[in-house]
């Protein structure tokens, strides 16, 4: 009873001198026993050497896998080495950092001047869309661990619809701009949260982005790579650059015989057909089609101007999703109804003894750049819009069939079924000294 | 590789083409290499980061046990004992309102009976946190810091911690207590040992 009586008092007296240093209330014990006090002992982060050597291990499978797919043109190759990125870039790595995520990193760091990113992310970043620019998507063909994942479940691919396939394809430049705009706006990493496989990767539970996870393997049985082709952000960036590379993986070694087996064969509606005439023409006048050139140039300066005005009408909706406007909303909510402390957010922001003053400088920050931002994340949006209708214009110019470089994820499936390549194989079996 | 080409096309047509093309990748990979250069060198940071808690900052709101993506959370609290009055009443381990200053669990706070009370000397008592108990909940850290002298604290286990791009506590926490500080001293500890692992100078 009377060492209950002490608490209370001790309490008591501690609560009403509660302004003290925390750290001085109670002296330090001069201990009569030998007693050693511990030390506070912390286990050490991984080394970086970690991420270097991911960065390595990143580069060398990006070019094994070029290897693979352009040289050697296995697809049971791609297959293996696509299975040893998912175990080591996801089970084993856990995710992250990965390059889609990178770019989130990359524009943090042009935007924030307090963050610096690190090499090692900046070389994630930049592996795959150098690779690219040699070789084509080879890293979506299964380096990437989102690829390789979706890859596995492709069962039964159904064809797409071409407009459907021309819609849907704006959304991951969609995707990219909005994360970029976020990340800018100090809005958060959206491309991090909605990551559908992470959860995977590291066992996770939260059960949202499992079921998300679940939906998008099981669209994938049937349409192939559905977070590849419709929402992967760096996907779009690959996309872009995979248009202009160097080399890529071809559907025939030698002659395409038109057989047509290939294009049953790609699960992502990658193999364009030849473009009719031995010109390379649609067969169309050359006059018409100058005249569609002409007009869809024109249309870019048109269609950006007008993304930037959508954009700029957007720009309410993306200031409200920033959590520091959401707080300072609720804060004056409450000053206005003269109730403090309703909300959890309100309240624990008042508990944490951050200014006022503070929130609105980051508030100003958002608004600032969401001020410009949205306009040319809508002029982004025109210009992708444009650009993809002037690609329609562009009279095709391959003479058999081929892959569509952009989005032709390099999974080696039309090459195996080409009867050409059945050739090659049989005269490699032959004559097992030739390369070629 | 040059003869494999399937179907050139007549050579003045291609040659534009392929200059097109050899133009544009020029200035895409020149564009991929200045964003990435450009945002590199503003910090030039070489070093890798890992985020932690600024147990200054932190008030202890207990989202730390709910946000991580690990299950128990990677935060942990841990024991500054050159901070530590050895309290016999360690406002840490008991709950305020103890009945009976037993160790019964119900006079506990750790609502998952982490801490360890050894008796030292009279009256004296070490508490040590079992760090694979610990959920991170912040409980014992909230007591320690209203009524003793603030020994315990919380830190992410960089043994655990998967470093997320973007720490999803970090994200939640209202007191902004979260910063990524370099690998190589990845903690922010109180006492002597801050320094020591610790980013602060
Ligand atoms: S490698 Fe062939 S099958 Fe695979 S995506 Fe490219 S064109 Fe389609
Ligand atoms: S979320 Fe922030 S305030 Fe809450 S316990 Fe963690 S570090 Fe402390
Ligand atoms: S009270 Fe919470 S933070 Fe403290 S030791 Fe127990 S579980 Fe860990
Ligand atoms: S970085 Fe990830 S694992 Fe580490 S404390 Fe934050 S949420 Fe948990």
């Amino acid at each position: 009873m009377k060492r209950r009586y002490a608490v209370t008092l001790l309490v008591l007296a501690l609560a009403a001198g509660g302004v003290a240093h925390a750290q001085d209330r109670f002296p330090r014990p001069e201990f009569k026993s030998d007693y050693a006090t511990p030390t506070l002992q912390v286990p050490n982060a991984p080394d970086s050497v970690y991420e270097f050597i991911d960065l390595g291990v990143l580069a060398a499978a990006v070019i094994a896998m070029s290897a693979i797919a352009l040289k050697l043109r296995s697809r049971n190759a791609i297959f293996v080495l696509s299975i040893a990125s998912l175990v080591y870039f996801g089970f084993i790595r856990r995710g992250c950092i990965c390059p889609i995520g990178a770019i989130q990193n990359v524009t943090l760091a042009l935007a924030d001047p307090t963050y610096a990113v690190p090499l090692s992310v900046v070389g994630f970043f930049l592996v795959p869309l150098a690779a690219t620019l040699f070789f084509g998507r080879t890293f979506c063909a299964g380096v990437c661990p989102l690829g390789a994942i979706q890859d596995l479940v492709v069962l039964k691919p159904i064809k797409i619809p071409k407009p459907a396939a021309a819609v849907l394809g704006v959304v991951p430049f969609l995707y990219l701009g909005l994360a970029v705009l976020f990340t800018a706006a100090g809005i958060g990493f959206v491309i991090c949260r909605f990551d559908p496989f992470v959860e995977i990767f590291r066992f996770g539970s939260r059960l949202e982005i499992l079921a998300y996870a679940g939906v998008l393997l099981g669209i994938g049985v049937f349409v192939a790579r559905p977070y590849c082709r419709f929402l992967c952000p760096y996907g779009a960036l690959l996309s872009v650059l995979s248009r202009f590379s160097r080399r890529h993986v071809t559907i025939s070694p030698t002659e395409c015989v038109e057989c047509r087996l290939c294009e049953d064969a790609c699960p992502v509606d990658a193999i364009l057909p030849p473009a009719g005439g031995a010109a390379g023409g649609t067969g169309e006048p050359r006059r018409a089609s100058v005249r569609r050139l002409t007009v869809s140039v024109l249309l870019i300066p048109l269609l950006m101007a007008a993304g930037a005005a959508g954009g700029k009408l957007l720009e309410g909706f993306f200031v409200r999703l920033s959590p520091d406007v959401a707080l300072q909303t609720a804060l004056a909510a409450e000053k206005a109804a003269g109730t403090a402390d309703a909300a959890e957010e309100t309240r624990l922001f008042r508990e944490s003894g951050e200014t006022e003053a503070a929130l609105a400088a980051r508030v100003d920050r958002t608004k600032a750049v969401l001020s410009i931002g949205s306009a040319l994340f809508g002029a982004f949006v025109g210009l992708v819009i444009a650009l993809k209708l002037l690609g329609l214009a562009v009279p095709p110019a391959n003479t058999s069939y081929v892959p569509d470089r952009a989005a032709c994820v390099s999974c080696g499936r039309c090459f195996r079924a080409c009867p050409q390549e059945h050739v090659r194989l049989r005269g490699r079996i032959n004559s097992p000294t030739s390369l070629e | 590789m040059k003869s494999k080409k399937p179907g050139k096309n007549p050579k003045k047509k291609m040659t534009r083409r392929e200059f097109l093309r050899v133009g544009a990748r020029a200035g895409l990979a020149l564009g991929a290499a200045g964003v990435a250069g450009g945002a590199f060198l503003r910090g030039r940071q070489t070093a890798d980061l890992r985020w932690q808690l600024d147990p200054d900052k932190c008030i202890q709101c207990g989202r730390c046990a709910t946000h991580c993506v690990l299950t128990p959370s990677a935060v942990k609290a841990v024991h500054a004992y050159d901070v530590c009055g050895y309290c016999e009443l360690c406002s840490g381990y008991f709950k305020p309102n103890a009945l009976l200053l037993d160790t019964a669990a119900e006079n506990r706070l750790c609502p998952v009976s982490a801490i360890k009370r050894t008796f030292v000397e009279d009256p004296y008592y070490q508490y040590t946190i079992d760090t694979d108990l610990c959920i991170g909940c912040g409980k014992c850290v909230k007591g320690c810091q209203s009524f003793g002298n603030g020994s315990l604290f919380l830190q992410a286990m960089h043994d655990r911690c998967v470093n997320c791009n973007e720490c999803a506590i970090a994200r939640a926490c209202p007191a902004r207590a979260w910063t990524r500080l370099p690998a190589s001293a990845p903690y922010m500890l109180k006492g002597k040992s801050r320094g020591s692992g610790d980013a602060k100078k």
